[in-house]
């Protein structure tokens, strides 16, 4: 049997890695991607404390993880393509409205 | 044997991620992760979770990355490859994403350092996943089917194109 | 009904909150009926409890009513409550009953001014305050009253604020009795500290009884007769009351004449147990009290505008109070202040009158000849001006001759000198007043667009009220001669106030009745010499003496010595003040404040970069310390 806590491991090293990758990238679109690699890091520390504790509580979290990031998925990529309409470039270094 | 796969599949998976990060093209960052969900489910298959696997699979692999594939093809983004990262840059990130992991680790250390004796019966039954998400979860469950249909409609009325423009 | 005697101060006061509040939503006929009906329901309401208390055999407490606690810290406690004994009938009648005459004199005299609700805001809220003062029963609200009507005199002072004599009069006033006030509260804060209790019995217990040193019962009794000078306007702190007189002529008649200035002369009646302690004090209060009688009359001979003539008659008059105290005749003193109320006013209303009548000129020398125009003001001043001279059978005569009795019979007889020295200058620069402005050539500026006319009723039936009274007051305080039992006034007194008791021969009595009769009769024939007979006396007399002349109508220079003295030191030192400190310290302060903040936020200004990546990274130095503080 694999021990629940390799599992863990594996999650925080994939949740770091998606924050690197989120700083490394330059346009908006893998930055995107690198979200969603911290949101299935998450999933699978839920799955591996469910296999710990006993319960179906982390699964039933886990789907709805799952769902709500398709959800999200959706909308961030239509404004992502308002902003590619809009401004022509999804590089980050360019969309700096913000600028205060 | 469940070693050999866990192992495989892990590495696998952070591989790809590795890959995805070192690639200058999006699509390929985008097909690199296809293949790390996928073997994601395959971990989580591993986890007595065979519904969560499979919903992995076919969302997050077959669905979501797809879509990221289609918005890909419409930038249409060939001709630009972004320019390498700064070596500061990169430097500082490594440095506070070890800070993370070592903070990560042991928050999770009751877990890290082992807690065999709990029962390792699975809880993984898709009946009682189900159980679980018609009794208890059963408010989540219906405002998340109102979600995606918020989802839908809402990505509709932002990037759809207007009538007669 | 007489049980409901708390509400005499409470009615006006509520009156003036709306007045203050929605007077200007209001008409001008419901400002003057609800002014006048307030202060008309605390008149009856007063009349209710002083029958109650007539009722009431001998001395006694009178009626009490506390009404919440007010302060309680440490050993120190005090109520609000009032109190109405047989002295605060005395006053609140007063207040009430002329107070009533005035304001509805004020609502045909202040017809046309613009500010008619403010005006009768202030003048309720006067009447309030004067009400709280004397119906107070200890020490610490009547101070609240005391300021309180130092306020609405400065409010009402200054009440055509935009002309700058009057704002600078209104300063004046506040000022010179913040500078009485002051010592009036180191006596208050030395009499809590010895004194169980603030109340005022417990105050003339404590002077009676002797449980106080004798040198800090002078003391205290001094500290507060210095606050008493400037309310009331004695030596020295009376020159703000001649430049008051800025004031509408009314708030003159009210504040300046019958009610405010003679709260010094209440304090000191009601603290009497002190000034009975203290003879050192009172000798002090006494000799004050005459010199400032003549010293104010001797000023009054050489003034031109009829106010002021007025106004240094009642620095004048009050100063008679204060030696009726002095000498122990407190029921004297009070006897006067009531016989002032009522002619003094009667003096302001109809001075009033005849300003009304000339468009505003108050110069007596561009005036004359008006006893044709004015039938019912000519009267009605006249009897005025016989009453403070003390003519016979008049009220003034009653208490006049009281107050110099006691004086005479108390062995005081130089302070008797000077008082009827001040009776001979009262009657002739009444008389002088008299002739100038009703007799003689017409002087006066013909004016093509207004004729010389009577004032309306609402104005001359107040004057005929107080007339009246300045007629039939006196019969309330007899002299001995008409046997002890006809000093209703003194007897009524006993209620709260220990006079100092005395008995004199009856021909004595008829002897000083006789000297200051003669006396008034001297003035006003001097007067009729002067400026009927050979009115160019005057002129060629202050030609003669220029000297003396200028000395008088300049004041005696006192105002200039105020001035460089005090006055001027402080405003340079308040110049410094602001220069070195104000400006320097706190507006730099203030602006390095402002500096900081704004360096701050530039300093700041990278943060934003616009970059969503920073953004994030912030996001992520944040997660990281968070989870720190968690995992420690």
């Amino acid at each position: 049997m694999i021990p629940s806590s390799a599992f863990f491991v594996l999650a925080a090293v994939l949740f770091v890695l998606g924050v690197v990758a989120f700083f490394v990238k330059k346009d908006l679109l893998t930055q995107f991607m690198a979200v969603e690699v911290m949101l299935n890091a998450g999933n699978l520390a839920f799955l591996a404390l469910a296999k710990a504790l006993g319960k179906a509580d982390g699964q039933a979290i886990v789907l709805f993880v799952i769902t709500v990031a398709a959800a999200e998925a959706v909308i961030g990529l239509a404004i992502i393509v308002l902003v590619f309409r809009q401004r022509k470039t999804i590089q980050t270094d360019d969309l700096k409205d913000l600028k205060g | 044997m469940a070693w050999a796969v866990f192992l495989i599949l892990s590495f696998l998976c952070i591989g790809s991620v590795v890959a995805m990060i070192l690639s200058r093209n999006q699509a390929h960052s985008a097909l690199f992760l296809v293949l790390s969900f996928s073997s994601l489910g395959g971990l989580f298959g591993l986890l007595d979770a065979p519904f969560a696997a499979a919903v992995q699979v076919l969302v997050y692999a077959g669905a979501i990355m797809v879509l990221f594939l289609f918005a890909i093809m419409m930038f249409n983004l060939r001709g630009e490859l972004p320019a390498r990262a700064k070596k500061l840059r990169l430097a500082l990130t490594a440095g506070l994403g070890i800070v993370l992991l070592a903070e990560l680790l042991l928050a999770g250390r009751k877990l890290v350092l082992g807690n065999p004796g709990a029962a390792q019966t699975a809880g993984g039954d898709t009946a009682r996943l189900g159980h679980l998400l018609f009794s208890d979860y059963i408010y989540a469950f219906e405002i998340t089917s109102l979600l995606i249909l918020a989802a839908l409609v809402g990505a509709l009325a932002l990037a759809g194109k207007k009538e007669g423009a | 009904m007489a049980e409901l005697f708390w509400l005499i101060p409470l009615i006006p006061g509520a009156s003036s909150l709306l007045l203050i509040l929605f007077g200007t939503k209001l008409s001008r006929r419901w400002i003057a009926w609800q002014a006048s009906s307030a202060v008309f329901l605390s008149f009856l309401l007063s009349l209710a409890a002083f029958v109650h208390l007539a009722r009431l055999p001998g001395a006694g407490p009178g009626l009490g009513k506390t009404l919440i606690p007010w302060i309680s810290s440490g050993s120190f406690s005090s109520r609000i409550a009032f109190v109405f004994d047989h002295l605060t009938a005395v006053m609140a009648l007063v207040v009430t009953g002329v107070g009533l005459l005035i304001h509805v004199y004020s609502t045909a005299y202040m017809a046309e001014d613009r500010s008619y609700a403010r005006y009768f805001a202030h003048l309720n809220l006067f009447t309030f305050f004067m009400l709280v003062l004397v119906m107070a029963s200890d020490i610490v609200l009547m101070f609240l009253g005391w300021e309180g009507v130092g306020l609405c005199s400065y409010l009402l002072i200054g009440f055509w604020f935009d002309r700058p004599a009057a704002a600078k009069a209104g300063m004046k006033a506040f000022i010179v009795n913040r500078i009485g006030d002051a010592a009036f509260i180191i006596g208050i804060l030395f009499l809590l500290a010895n004194v169980g209790g603030s109340s005022f019995t417990a105050i003339n217990e404590a002077g009676a009884n002797g449980l106080l040193p004798s040198g800090l019962v002078t003391l205290v009794a001094l500290l507060l007769f210095i606050g008493a000078t400037g309310k009331s306007a004695q030596i020295p702190l009376y020159v703000w009351l001649p430049d008051a007189m800025e004031g509408p002529t009314p708030v003159s008649a009210l504040i300046h004449a019958a009610t405010m200035v003679t709260a010094g002369v209440y304090m000191v009646c009601r603290l009497s147990g002190l000034y009975a302690a203290s003879i050192p004090a009172a000798t002090v209060v006494a000799w004050i009290g005459a010199a400032t009688a003549l010293f104010a009359a001797t000023m009054a001979l050489v003034q031109n505008d009829i106010k002021k003539v007025l106004a240094y008659s009642t620095i004048s008059q009050i100063g008679y109070m204060f030696l009726g105290c002095g000498v122990g005749a407190y029921a004297a003193g009070m006897f006067h202040l009531v016989t002032h109320a009522f002619f003094k006013s009667l003096l302001f209303l109809a001075a009033g009158s005849v300003i009304h009548a000339l468009a505003g000129e108050q110069d007596m020398r561009r005036m004359g000849g008006l006893k044709k125009y004015l039938p019912v003001t000519f009267p009605v001043f006249l009897i005025g001006a016989l009453a403070i001279s003390g003519i016979p059978f008049l009220s003034g005569f009653f208490s006049k001759d009281a107050i110099l009795t006691s004086a005479f019979g108390g062995g005081h007889y130089v302070l008797y000198g000077l008082g009827l020295l001040g009776a001979v200058l009262t009657a002739f620069y009444m008389f002088r007043l008299v002739y100038l402005t009703f007799y003689g050539e017409e002087r006066f500026a013909r004016d093509p667009g207004h004729h010389v006319h009577e004032s309306p009723r609402a104005m001359t039936i107040p004057l005929i009220f107080l007339a009246a009274f300045s007629v039939l007051a006196g019969y309330i305080g007899l002299p001995v001669l008409f046997g002890g039992k006809a000093d209703l006034f003194g007897r009524f007194m006993e209620g709260s106030v220990k006079t100092l008791s005395q008995h004199l021969a009856v021909f004595t009595e008829g002897v000083l009745i006789i000297a200051a009769t003669a006396a008034a009769l001297l003035g006003i024939v001097l007067a009729y010499v002067f400026y009927r007979r050979t009115p160019t006396l005057p002129g060629r007399l202050a030609s003669r003496f220029p000297g003396i002349y200028r000395l008088l109508v300049s004041k005696y220079y006192i105002d200039e010595a105020y001035d460089a003295v005090a006055v001027r030191p402080l405003v340079r030192g308040a110049e410094k003040v602001y220069e070195s400190f104000d400006l320097k310290v706190i507006d730099a302060a203030l602006d390095g404040s402002a500096t900081v903040a704004s360096l701050a936020g530039k300093g700041l200004n990278f943060l934003q970069s616009g970059f969503v990546r920073d953004y994030a990274l912030a996001f992520l130095i944040g997660a990281i310390i968070f989870l720190g503080f968690l995992l420690l």
